[in-house]
């Protein structure tokens, strides 16, 4: 009983107690729900795209930090390095397509999944070949002081995260609602073999997906970047929005977004208030068992495609 | 010429559902346990036991358990870290508990008791599919790790949570520990994953391993057909488990001789996944031949760059090992979808007509 109390009432007697602290929590989880959620836009971009469970995002993230931080260090200035990595990013979505993707058309989704897994393991290894495995500084100006808001402490650099994610979905909807790439992108994304049939090169908008979620990928990780620092845990971190993506369903942009706040906000909260009734650093396991138990009830996510199956 | 049926003519069924019903094949496997019985203890010096042979024959192990799974039923894991861990633990606490068991014993339980965690976590198989369910699996990888590191009880309160496995004997033969030989060491791991091996390809041809593969092909379709996917996905979660388990127990009894949670990373789930694309999905050669890639490739390319006279590189060495694995597998991918086994089922059709063009 004594147990039981600890687990389900102490916590709970804990943000009663002090709800301007809960607050705070529910925030700062929020608000790296938000960096979650810019990792996972990547995934569900190419997903919905071309059907493949792109496990590479993450290292994408790392790679385009690495490469960002490494211009910067060498006396680039800042507009300049984006650019450059974003031709980095381009140069490496057409390589994937050319080299992965398009030898691989017709394979079964699980094997276009392990040459994703492939492509993790090399660009983590060239990444850091080339840039060195120590962890790197990226400053990007952002304030860093905390302000306050009806007593609540909100950290600058967390609402800047949130600004920059949602200008990022903004554009993109704007791009797949407006502009005739958009359009060709959507109507691959709803069934390919029509959109090709109507004369929509496939290959051609597979590269521009990975091209998207490589700037999608470049964005996350300047944004992590500034935040931990520039370092092999990036692409670990990332793993992390594999449940937020899911719990959001794998299909779909709002879902990616909702899923990631969620995850963010639900582990802090657990942390904060679980955490040490629970034995500690719970942030490890506890965004998988909840994605998990969600599915349970919904298998195919919050707002993801009704699963239909027939025989 | 040489290797076919021709002239091979069974009078028994039982002879006709054997599982090598070639003479050559028969002669082939005997050659081979020969070696491996025999002739490697006998000639492979102690560094190459133990720092190939040994976690060669393990990951082999691992591969099989998680080929089960994925090759087999279909449902793709990535918690394979996390049963192996359990094993390990498992085994730990029972061996330091009954101090007297047999290590035999003490296999056998902790693989049955990682089953029983595995069946809790394939639980969710039954309403979750494909990509949803690997990562669902995560949850199992980053659980069960998180769990032995912070429950002091799973170390026995130990202070560092780094404890070495105690020495412990099968029939009255130590074959774990710092006191057992390497050669004893050897022969045990090869004998266990020698029956585990026969058990798993029995039972991929009995019932239970064909409602694995229908299951597989399609669920719905199978079972429409009669076969309960209750019973299907949770056996295979189960035994897939269960060899998971005791590769894990004697990974750290066996192999490392240190028992301990961060050797089972998440990097080690992608290792034994990679053995079974690069081996072959659904086949049991597969994972012996993926295994050993995936082993000795890391020695290999190590060799190499020092050959190269690459020796202050270490980390640069790490990192193209990571390049060069990530661009194999997509290569393999690529030319071969179903792995090496299959090279070796194209081999043997050649093989049927050698030397004659048809």
């Amino acid at each position: 009983m004594e147990v039981l109390d600890l687990v389900l009432f102490e916590p709970v007697r804990g943000i009663l107690d002090a709800p301007l602290f809960f607050v705070e929590v529910l925030i700062g989880g929020l608000m790296s729900g938000v960096m979650y959620a810019l990792v996972a836009l990547g995934f569900v971009l190419i997903f919905k795209a071309s059907g493949v469970f792109n496990f590479a995002q993450g290292s994408m993230v790392l790679f385009a930090a690495l490469f960002f931080v490494g211009f910067m260090d060498a006396g680039v200035p800042m507009w300049l390095a984006f650019l450059l990595t974003l031709a980095v990013m381009v140069v490496l979505a057409f390589a994937v397509e050319r080299m992965v993707l398009r030898p691989l058309v017709n394979q079964p989704a699980i094997t276009l999944f392990m040459a994703t897994i492939g492509i993790t393991f090399f660009l983590d290894g060239l990444g850091q070949a080339i840039w060195g495995s120590d962890v790197r500084r990226l400053d990007v100006g952002i304030p860093e002081d905390p302000i306050i808001v009806a007593d609540i402490f909100i950290n600058q650099f967390d609402l800047f995260a949130a600004v920059i994610c949602g200008t990022l979905v903004a554009v993109l909807a704007l791009f797949f609602q407006y502009t005739p790439t958009g359009r060709a992108l959507r109507a691959v994304a709803d069934d390919h073999q029509a959109a090709m049939s109507v004369g929509i090169p496939l290959s051609t908008v597979w590269t521009i997906v990975w091209v998207v979620a490589g700037i999608v990928g470049l964005v996350a990780g300047i944004m992590w970047g500034a935040k931990l620092g520039v370092q092999f845990n990036l692409s670990l971190i990332a793993l992390k929005a594999l449940p937020a993506l899911i719990l959001g369903g794998l299909t779909s942009v709002p879902g990616a977004i909702v899923g990631g706040l969620v995850i963010g906000a639900g582990e802090k909260v657990a942390e904060v208030f679980w955490g040490e009734v629970l034995g500690g650093a719970i942030e490890d396991w506890f965004a998988y068992v909840l994605a998990m138990v969600f599915l349970l009830i919904r298998p195919e996510g919050l707002f993801g495609e009704k699963i239909i199956e027939r025989v | 010429m040489i290797y076919r049926e021709t002239g091979q003519f069974k009078t028994s069924y039982a002879a006709d559902q054997a599982v090598l019903r070639l003479r050559e094949d028969r002669i082939g496997l005997a050659v081979i346990l020969l070696l491996a019985y025999v002739a490697i203890p006998l000639l492979a010096s102690e560094y190459w036991l133990s720092t190939i042979m040994l976690p060669f024959l393990i990951y082999a192990l691992a591969a099989l358990g998680l080929n089960i799974l994925t090759g087999y039923a279909g449902q793709l894991s990535l918690g394979t870290g996390g049963f192996m861990a359990t094993g390990a633990f498992a085994a730990y606490k029972l061996a330091t508990a009954f101090p007297g068991l047999d290590f035999v014993v003490v296999l056998i339980l902790s693989g049955a008791i990682t089953a029983a965690v595995g069946v809790l976590f394939g639980l969710p198989s039954l309403r979750i599919k494909g990509f949803y369910l690997a990562v669902a699996t995560l949850a199992a990888q980053f659980f069960l790790l998180w769990l032995y590191n912070k429950i002091p009880w799973f170390t026995n309160y130990s202070a560092s949570g780094v404890i070495s496995a105690p020495t412990r004997t099968a029939l009255g033969i130590p074959v774990t520990g710092f006191e057992a030989s390497v050669t004893a060491k050897y022969l045990f791991v090869l004998i266990v994953v020698t029956l585990l091996s026969l058990a798993a390809k029995n039972m991929t041809r009995l019932e239970v391993g064909r409602s694995w593969m229908a299951i597989r092909d399609m669920d719905i379709a199978a079972e429409i057909i009669g076969i309960r996917p209750l019973t299907a996905k949770l056996t295979a979660f189960a035994v897939s488990s269960f060899y998971c388990g005791i590769a894990g127990a004697l990974w750290a009894f066996s192999h490392t001789g240190a028992v301990e949670a961060l050797a089972f990373d998440i990097g080690v789930s992608f290792r034994v996944l990679f053995m079974i694309i690069i081996g072959g999905l659904g086949t049991i050669l597969g994972n012996y031949l993926g295994a050993a890639f995936i082993v000795l490739l890391p020695i290999f390319l190590n060799n190499a760059l020092l050959g190269l006279g690459m020796q202050e590189a270490v980390a640069m060495a790490s990192h193209l090992e990571a390049m060069i694995m990530g661009a194999l597998i997509v290569f393999f991918l690529i030319v071969e979808p179903h792995g090496l086994a299959r090279l070796w089922q194209i081999g043997k059709e050649k093989l049927r007509k050698w030397p004659f063009p048809y």
